[in-house]
């Protein structure tokens, strides 16, 4: 009995779980339509797509846990504007990879000081501050990458496409950036500064944290994760596109919440962003296989959005 | 006897889990009459007003209301309907309405044409009442309204009478955010209001408040009442004894043997107030303990938040030596991080130096909170608990904890022990005078004039400037009454 | 008369309507021919529906949330607007209040289980386009001839945005400021705790702050294809961006119920000038976007030093 409940605290602690479950049922779901025909190319698209949803998400998630009202709405203008500046800079040479990639990090890196100088400078809540950066962002990216057509480097496009017995190499690689993440969280000073911020920024303060460096560093971080994403994905999608970020504004929040985080800050987990970002990939999946219409798909995705926020239950603090 | 009975508990219960917060608690409160209710924090005397509000139900016991056995589907609205009221600890105001508004808020008749007319009389003619030369109008948004006269409408208000009866009123620490003058102001209205035959609760952690102003006081200790006596029965030597309290107050007094010399020891803070231009410097020494006193909010904390933030960069008004802790006052704004343990409470502020090679060490982190668990005697099975399992007494120590385990060697203290009970005090008082002694520095803005006379130097704040200062020699509660109220020239 | 001029508090509720009155003064400015009543129907005529949304993203705001789905169900009503209102107005007018109902469980649910409300309306987003597309799904549709015939509604001398815009935050800041249950909904937003503690019922409240967004949604919709006369599940994904941006230019802070219906008409009307102003201007179509978000910097930045000003004070 006792160690029953102490299972159910623990599995109370772990919130991440959910998403994996829930993962896995809608990939029996669909295999078990197709009579268990496809099951692994399932799992090898989902890793493959999954990947850029989670490097996103994990720079949203830190943001996300700084505490109310802190989120990043710029992260599609952001791989717009590095997906594009990389492949101009590199010009489809592999010898230029490097330079591309510093590139494509030089531009989030300026894409999150201008983030933050906004939220401090100007004292703008973070939703309209990196809402607004997007707006100039997005004509950044928009003048500057017109009429855009260059390939990705082939080194590139073949790494981000590259498997190895089905499984990509690029999830592998992004598998292993989550696992430093998650310890990054919990054990270093940075991450414990960001829960501490996420609960209560004043007492943050109070207790000795330098509070505005956290959150610089926390914007740049989620710019810098967005900057990776349009790297990848400009190479792994066979060049940029202006729109190529649009799904992931609504993908990076989702994966975070249906992850576990809490959206009130101060408490967060790396595992369930893998998990929610697998989840919802299969989901449509599962629809497309049962021959979903476009309007159901997006009706039930989004069903399922709030109903596992609703299951999962609000953790606001009260306040 | 024919005097009409309000309230009558018969066997009260609550737990909250394993917690027994309210043991069969049973209470009286007759028309025209303030009961004084005392104990430590955590004996149960908010969990039991809660009770009475409504705002909480109880697990098992009969309530009475008027003679009425009301157990069954009591409320808010219930307790409301029957002329109870409540002004809790935390301020139940809207901070975006005006005090008209929020006026409106609490009468549900209030309504119709030219309501905000007759709600912003009705505030103001009660302020008006209670604490005249409020200065407060009815269109003042609360929000920028000072915590004292917040505190003011929200005394007032629960006075306020529409169409519903007001027969009750619950005052749960009352005078904690309010001046001397206020203070004095509304304890005299609510004899008044007694004497009209109508009835109040009162609770406060000044003693001498409950022995002065009630008539009967219930003391609780752990979940149950204790005693029960008239108010002419006690006095404050045998109350503190009924609360439970063998811990003499004279170990104050022996400090007093223990004045220290000032200047023998380096100069480690050096500040002037940024709203006040010359006159008297604040500074501290090394090993002092540095009271800062006057009226509450007259720039005590505003000094205390100028002294943390010229810690770790060069200000020309201000001179730190020295790393710095602040121990919070306001546990929930200003020190409590809720999602985390007791333990990641205490340490927060030293993991800087549980740091090995890139991560936090766990083992650090964990010796710190058993050594400081004992250290400061913090009443919990586990560290690793949540930090809202406390009382708030024992929550205020996590917090001294987190300062007095830190590097910092000035200390700044933001009131803190406001609320916290006698015990807690007498135990925390010895611990800061150890550390002193060791050469920690103390800075303590105190709104209790008690903890005055563990100072060896006091400034005392007026209007955000220092008026005056005292060394412990000098020191009587007459001196710094008279620099609080002084008139400025 | 200056110290009124340069005090925080009045400068801070001026500055709406005083960077409304900037932006116009800029367009006349550059281009005088604007300065017709023709000119100003042109300029504003979008300004309706963005208001009419900036009214419910406001509503949702007083409460302390943020609706992220405001857009897509403006979408939603305008796509029920362009079909079944018109074929079946009984059936059409049941869809619509079906949609202010679905909205009022929004409410109750976030209440219910104390849901954050940025990621169930981001999930809403998904239902109502998904329903959107269910219903309409290709661009096209006729609005029903009453609500074209109320958009073109031609007052001599005044432009008809001006006085839809008018009457919007009169009704609006009646309802929400004057009248005594606007109080307690404000109060919802600022603490609720205090007005769950003085008898209100907090579930109400937020139902009927979700009903009113709701409610004002549907008519962004359906004045926006009173304008259109079309409609697309796509035509109004931008209206999030706009309601917030709206609320915000026009003083509204995002906790706490601090929230003005006049600023909010305001803003969304400074919002749709934007669009007219960057034509003027003649600037590349590419910069619109990233202009309306440098306007909206402006305007926060004046306010953020307004309020360092009054810090310092």
């Amino acid at each position: 009995m006792s160690s029953m409940t102490a299972s159910l605290k623990n599995l109370r602690e772990k919130p991440w779980i959910w998403s994996y479950l829930g993962m896995l049922v809608v990939w029996l779901a669909t295999i078990s339509f197709t009579g268990g025909k496809g099951g692994g190319d399932v799992i090898t698209a989902a890793l493959s797509f999954a990947t850029f949803t989670v490097i996103v998400g994990i720079g949203q998630m830190f943001v996300i846990t700084t505490g109310p009202g802190n989120v990043d709405l710029s992260i599609p203008a952001n791989i717009a504007l590095s997906g594009a500046v990389a492949m101009k800079v590199m010009g489809g040479e592999n010898e230029m990879l490097l330079v591309g990639f510093a590139a494509s990090m030089g531009c989030g890196l300026a894409v999150g000081i201008f983030n933050y100088s906004l939220i401090r400078v100007l004292r703008i809540p973070p939703i309209i501050a990196t809402l607004s950066a997007s707006f100039l962002i997005l004509s950044t990216a928009i003048a500057y990458g017109r009429g855009l057509k260059i390939k990705p480097p082939l080194l590139l496009s073949d790494f981000t496409t590259l498997q190895i017995a089905g499984i990509p190499v690029l999830a592998l690689f992004i598998i292993v950036v989550a696992t430093v993440m998650s310890v990054v969280l919990n054990r270093t000073l940075y991450g414990r500064s960001v829960l501490a911020i996420g609960q209560n920024m004043r007492a943050a303060w109070l207790a000795g944290i330098n509070v505005e460096r956290i959150r610089f560093a926390t914007y740049v971080l989620s710019a810098l994760m967005a900057a990776l994403c349009g790297f990848l994905l400009a190479g792994f999608s066979g060049g940029a596109s202006l729109n190529m970020g649009e799904e992931y504004l609504l993908a990076s929040i989702a994966v975070v919440v249906i992850g576990g985080t809490s959206v009130a800050g101060g408490k967060a987990n790396v595992p369930g962003i893998w998990g929610a970002a697998l989840f919802m990939f299969m989901l449509v999946t599962m629809l497309n296989t049962f021959g979903a219409s476009a309007g159901i798909r997006l009706i039930m995705t989004g069903l399922i959005i709030v109903a596992v926020i609703t299951i999962a239950g609000g953790d606001k603090p009260e306040r | 006897m024919t005097t009409t009975q309000i309230v009558n508990f018969e066997a009260v219960a609550k737990s909250f889990g394993a917690v027994r917060a309210l043991v069969d608690v049973d209470m009286q409160v007759v028309a025209g009459e303030c009961l004084g209710l005392v104990g430590h924090n955590g004996a149960g005397k908010s969990t039991l007003m809660n009770v009475l509000a409504g705002t909480l139900s109880a697990d098992t016991g009969v309530i009475g209301i008027h003679g009425q056995n009301l157990t069954r589907h009591y409320n808010v609205a219930v307790a409301h309907d029957h002329g109870i009221r409540c002004v809790f600890q935390e301020l139940s105001l809207c901070p975006n309405l005006t005090v008209a508004e929020n006026a409106r808020i609490f009468h549900a008749s209030l309504k119709g044409f030219g309501w905000k007319k007759r709600a912003g009389k009705m505030i103001i003619d009660k302020l008006d009442e209670i604490f005249p030369q409020h200065g407060i109008q009815a269109d003042d948004v609360v929000g920028d309204l000072t915590i004292g006269r917040r505190q003011m409408v929200e005394i007032s208000r629960a006075f306020t009478v529409s169409d519903e009866p007001l027969h009750l009123v619950i005052l749960d620490e009352p005078t904690s955010s309010l001046d001397v003058v206020a203070a004095r102001q509304l304890l005299s209205f609510v004899r008044k209001v007694v004497s009209e035959g109508q009835s109040c609760i009162l609770i406060s952690h000044m003693l001498a408040e409950i022995l002065d102003y009630s008539d009967r006081i219930l003391v609780m200790k752990d979940g149950e009442v204790v005693e029960e006596k008239l108010a002419q029965e006690y006095d404050r030597d045998s109350l503190v004894a009924a609360m439970g309290n063998v811990v003499e107050s004279e170990a104050i007094e022996a400090h007093e043997e223990n004045i220290k010399i000032r200047g023998k020891t380096p100069l480690v803070v050096k500040a002037v107030p940024r709203t006040q231009t010359g006159g008297i410097e604040f500074c501290a020494h090394k090993g002092e303990i540095v009271g800062l006193a006057g009226l509450a909010s007259n720039g005590q904390k505003r000094m205390l938040l100028q002294v943390f933030s010229a810690a770790d960069r060069h200000l020309n008004d201000t001179r730190v030596e020295g790393p710095v802790a602040l121990v919070a006052g306001d546990r929930q704004t200003d020190g409590i991080f809720h999602l985390w343990s007791i333990g990641q409470n205490v340490g927060v502020r030293s993991l800087k130096n549980m740091v090995k090679g890139w991560l936090i060490g766990r083992d650090q982190e964990d010796a710190m909170a058993s050594k400081w668990q004992a250290k400061i005697k913090i009443k919990t099975p586990d560290m690793n608990n949540n930090i809202l399992s406390l009382s708030g007494g024992n929550q205020q120590k996590a917090l001294f904890a987190r300062a007095l385990g830190s590097d910092a060697e000035i200390v700044l203290m933001d009131d803190p022990m406001r609320g916290v009970d006698v015990g807690t005090k007498l135990e925390v008082y010895d611990q800061i005078r150890k550390e002193a002694e060791e050469g920690r520095t103390f800075l303590w803005y105190t709104t209790e004039m008690d903890e005055l006379f563990n100072c060896d130097h006091v400034y005392v704040f007026r209007n955000g400037q220092i008026v005056s200062e005292l060394s412990r020699s000098e020191l009587t509660e007459e001196k710094i009454l008279q620099s609080s109220f002084k008139e400025s020239a | 008369m200056k110290r009124y001029l340069t005090n925080p508090k009045f400068l801070r509720s001026a500055l709406p309507a005083a960077s409304l009155l900037v932006l116009l003064a800029a367009i006349f400015y550059i281009q005088p021919r604007a300065m017709s009543q023709f000119g100003m129907n042109l300029m504003l005529q979008y300004a309706v529906p963005i208001a009419l949304a900036t009214i419910a993203q406001m509503f949702i705001i007083t409460v302390n949330d943020l609706d992220l789905s405001i857009g897509p169900f403006v979408g939603l009503t305008a796509c029920i607007g362009a079909t079944l209102l018109n074929t079946n107005p009984l059936l059409g007018v049941l869809a619509l209040l079906a949609c202010i109902a679905a909205y009022a469980a929004l409410g109750a649910l976030i209440h219910w289980r104390n849901l954050p409300s940025i990621v169930v309306t981001l999930g809403m987003s998904f239902v109502w386009l998904g329903i959107a597309v269910l219903v309409l799904p290709t661009p096209g549709g006729t609005a029903p001839d009453w609500v074209k015939a109320i958009m073109s509604f031609k007052v001599p001398g005044i432009p008809f945005p001006l006085i839809a815009a008018a009457i919007i935050a009169v009704v609006v800041h009646f309802a929400l400021m004057r009248t005594s249950y606007g109080a307690v909904l404000r109060g919802a937003g600022g603490n609720p705790k205090a007005i769950g503690r003085a008898g209100w019922s907090l579930l109400k409240t937020k139902m009927i702050m979700y009903a009113a967004a709701g409610f004002f949604g549907v008519l962004a919709g359906l004045s926006l294809i009173g304008l259109t006369s079309a409609a697309d599940a796509h035509i109004a994904d931008r209206y999030t961006l706009y309601s917030i941006a709206g609320v915000i230019l026009g003083g509204g802070e995002f906790v706490g119920g601090r929230v003005s219906p006049t600023g909010a008409v305001l803003g969304a009307l400074t919002l749709t000038l934007t669009g007219s102003f960057l034509i003027f201007l003649k600037i590349s179509p590419d910069w619109q976007i990233g202009a309306q978000g440098g306007i909206l910097i402006l305007v926060l930045a004046l306010r953020a030093l307004i309020n360092r000003r009054e810090a310092q004070a």
